[in-house]
């Protein structure tokens, strides 16, 4: 039985598709299975293992290196504050100060409704507007208390769905189109194409 | 009015669509190219004398040729962009995805690779669907897939998703994250994966930036691209520019004929420093720079002219700390960063980052000693011995001989102010 949903099985195959090597795969479909599970449990790192033909091990192994992949649930909503140079200088660390006493839990923990893990991010790129907040990797440029209190109240009360989605759920675009290319008519195009090519030259000269 | 090269859609909020991209010349560039030589097409770019926008400067199209006798297998674009207070290959892929996916067909067809990726940064959810779309838009119009706008060249583009680790922008490691392992950077030599890459094969990495410049030099060509800008920095650049300013924000510049100055002050650039104060320090290209003050103002926003300073233009990101900043508390932060994105597989880098980010932190915080200031430069030059610029190279990649850049700098100049902070037991600037 596959842990992943039928639809997101299909996804997942198809995104090992697009690599020359399904080890490649590892990580979107790590994104994938949190898209659907909220982080990575033990069954979906099993499922990727077996389709990129690694162990389990090694997808946990792998997992664990990366920020952004969880292999203990976290909350639906994921609040990043960053604290790097620009937003200290911004006063990120007051922010950070204030969201950890609003949602009472310290940084890396989760509120105890389940709503919301609260981390402390490196630089996340967006230095102008600082100090800089994101939720569940959605930019919220909410730069002052009392609006992150604002988003906060209205992701708690079910708000603004369309523009967060819960965590895990990272690219909402499909991608529409399998791989073009196949490598062994590649050689035959090429030459094609460059006999043509050099045809072209011929004439033009 | 300056030239824009990679910033000229920025007037339209719907400049990442593709109907506004193609109201304005997208693609244009790329049929010019087809239309061309592959070898043409590299030699527009090196006319252009383009340098990488990553970091290191590289020439463009001396990493391409260093290619060109071999069968090039793939071409990865970096757009992991996690150096502190860099925000320009963010504007880029969410505000002009068709132009940097039109670099990338453009640098795929010089190179003659039939298969790339664009790797960005995780954190970037509405960057990589705006990406994701741009593909699939370009598949359906023509510019990717088979036979592209029946020029007989053929082309898959993937847009691959990072997971949150700043080693992974060097380009090993995120050649070995593309593979589906932790990021760990490669052993040197080689110096480049030209030589091995991606599984192994001949592969060049390029920046977002670099690659967005391509489809503007196809289309002007590398003399009007060289034209502007001043000796080896050609063309135009993007500069984050973050910390105490009024306006914060991406400025496209042309290289060389603006210094520092120009862009912190200019009323439509920077607006000056917030509040009126003075500057005190300035980080002029990425954290893994030494700092510049207030002296360094004039120098020319160019690669030469600030490596002859002895620090580097870098990732193109420039914070500013006015005169009531705690030179302690920035050189902590910067460590700690380093420090939590050290990949561990070499010592002096693991341990080295974790140690200096100890003494910074008790120095800041209070329970600084009277020797922690040449305790700090004594771990520095275990690091990268002499503390020299560009530093010597002790670890696998540069991120450990980039951790004591900004200890030094601040010590260098600011030594009074950590005599400051043991005497008074901690930071009187709050912060
Ligand atoms: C620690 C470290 C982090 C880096 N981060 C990035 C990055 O986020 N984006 C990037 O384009 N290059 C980054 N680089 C530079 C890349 O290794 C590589 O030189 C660059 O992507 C090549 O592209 P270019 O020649 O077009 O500049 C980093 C290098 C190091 C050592
Ligand atoms: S220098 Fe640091 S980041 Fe680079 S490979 Fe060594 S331990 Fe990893
Ligand atoms: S320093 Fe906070 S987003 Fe860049």
């Amino acid at each position: 039985m596959s842990h992943f949903s039928p639809a997101l099985r299909a996804k997942a195959e198809a995104t090992v598709a697009l690599y020359p090597k399904k080890r490649s795969a590892l990580i979107p479909l790590c994104h994938l299975a949190q898209g659907q599970d909220g982080y990575l449990t033990e069954a979906a790192m099993v499922e990727i293992g077996e389709l990129c033909e690694v162990t389990a091990a090694e997808v946990r192994g792998t997992a664990t290196f990366y920020d952004m992949l969880h292999t203990d649930p976290v909350g639906k909503y994921v609040v990043g504050i960053c604290t790097n140079i620009a937003c200290m200088l911004a006063g990120g660390d007051d922010l950070l100060e204030h969201a950890e006493q609003r949602l009472g839990c310290a940084v890396g923990g989760t509120t105890t409704d389940g709503l919301f893990t609260l981390e402390e991010t490196e630089c996340l790129a967006d230095c102008d507007i600082a100090p800089c907040v994101q939720v569940n990797h959605r930019f919220v440029r909410t730069t002052t208390p009392e609006a992150l209190d604002a988003l906060l109240d209205e992701l708690a009360a079910g708000g603004r769905v369309d523009e967060i989605p819960s965590h895990g759920t990272l690219i909402r675009v499909e991608r529409t189109v399998g791989l073009q290319v196949p490598k062994d008519v590649i050689a035959e195009e090429r030459a094609a194409a460059g006999a043509a090519q050099a045809a072209r030259m011929e004439g033009s000269k | 009015m300056s030239t824009t090269i990679v910033t000229a859609r920025r007037a339209f909020d719907d400049s990442f669509t593709i109907e506004r991209a193609l109201a304005t010349g997208a693609y244009e560039g790329l049929k010019k190219a087809l239309s061309m030589t592959p070898e043409a097409v590299c030699a527009e770019v090196d006319a252009a004398s383009l340098l990488g926008r990553g970091g290191a400067g590289f020439p463009a199209g001396r990493k391409w040729s260093m290619l060109r006798k071999n069968p090039t297998t793939y071409l990865v674009i970096n757009g992991d962009e996690s150096e502190p207070a860099t925000f320009k290959d963010h504007y880029l892929i969410e505000r002009d995805p068709h132009q940097l996916v039109e670099g990338v067909i453009i640098a795929a067809y010089a190179l003659q690779v039939t298969q790339a990726f664009i790797f960005i940064r995780g954190e970037f959810a509405l960057g990589l669907e705006r990406v994701t779309q741009a593909i699939n838009e370009a598949y359906a119009h023509g510019a990717l897939g088979r036979n592209i706008f029946g020029s007989g060249f053929s082309l898959d583009l993937v847009v691959h998703p990072g997971a949150g680790a700043y080693i992974c922008g060097e380009e090993t490691a995120l050649l070995e994250s593309l593979e589906g392992k932790r990021g760990f950077p490669r052993i040197k030599p080689p110096f480049f994966p030209a030589a091995i890459g991606l599984y192994g094969e001949p592969t060049v990495v390029n920046n977002v930036e670099t690659v967005s410049n391509l489809p503007w030099i196809v289309s002007n060509g590398g003399a009007a691209f060289a034209a502007l800008g001043e000796g080896r920095s050609t063309g135009t650049r993007l500069f984050a520019l973050s910390g105490d300013v009024e306006r914060p924000g991406v400025f496209e510049v042309e290289m060389v004929k603006s210094t520092f100055r120009d862009l912190i002050e200019r009323p439509e650039l920077g607006g000056g420093v917030r509040g009126g104060k003075a500057v005190k320090a300035i980080i002029p290209g990425g954290v893994s720079a030494p700092w510049f003050f207030p002296e360094d103002l004039d120098t020319p926003l160019g690669q030469d002219e600030v490596a002859a300073k002895n620090s580097m233009l870098g990732s193109g990101s420039i914070v500013v700390m006015d005169e009531t900043r705690c030179m302690v508390r920035a050189a902590w932060r910067i460590t700690k960063f380093f420090s939590r994105e050290s990949c561990g597989q070499c010592t002096p880098c693991r341990e080295g980052s974790g140690w200096l980010e100890r003494v910074l932190y008790r120095l800041e915080h209070g329970g600084g000693r009277m020797e922690d200031v040449d305790l700090l430069l004594d771990l520095c030059d275990n690091i990268a011995p002499g503390l020299t610029w560009p530093p010597q190279q002790t670890t696998i990649c540069v991120l450990g001989p980039s951790i004591p850049s900004s200890i030094h700098s601040a010590i260098s100049r600011f030594r009074e102010e950590f005599i400051a902070h043991v005497h008074d037991g901690g930071c009187r600037h709050g912060r």
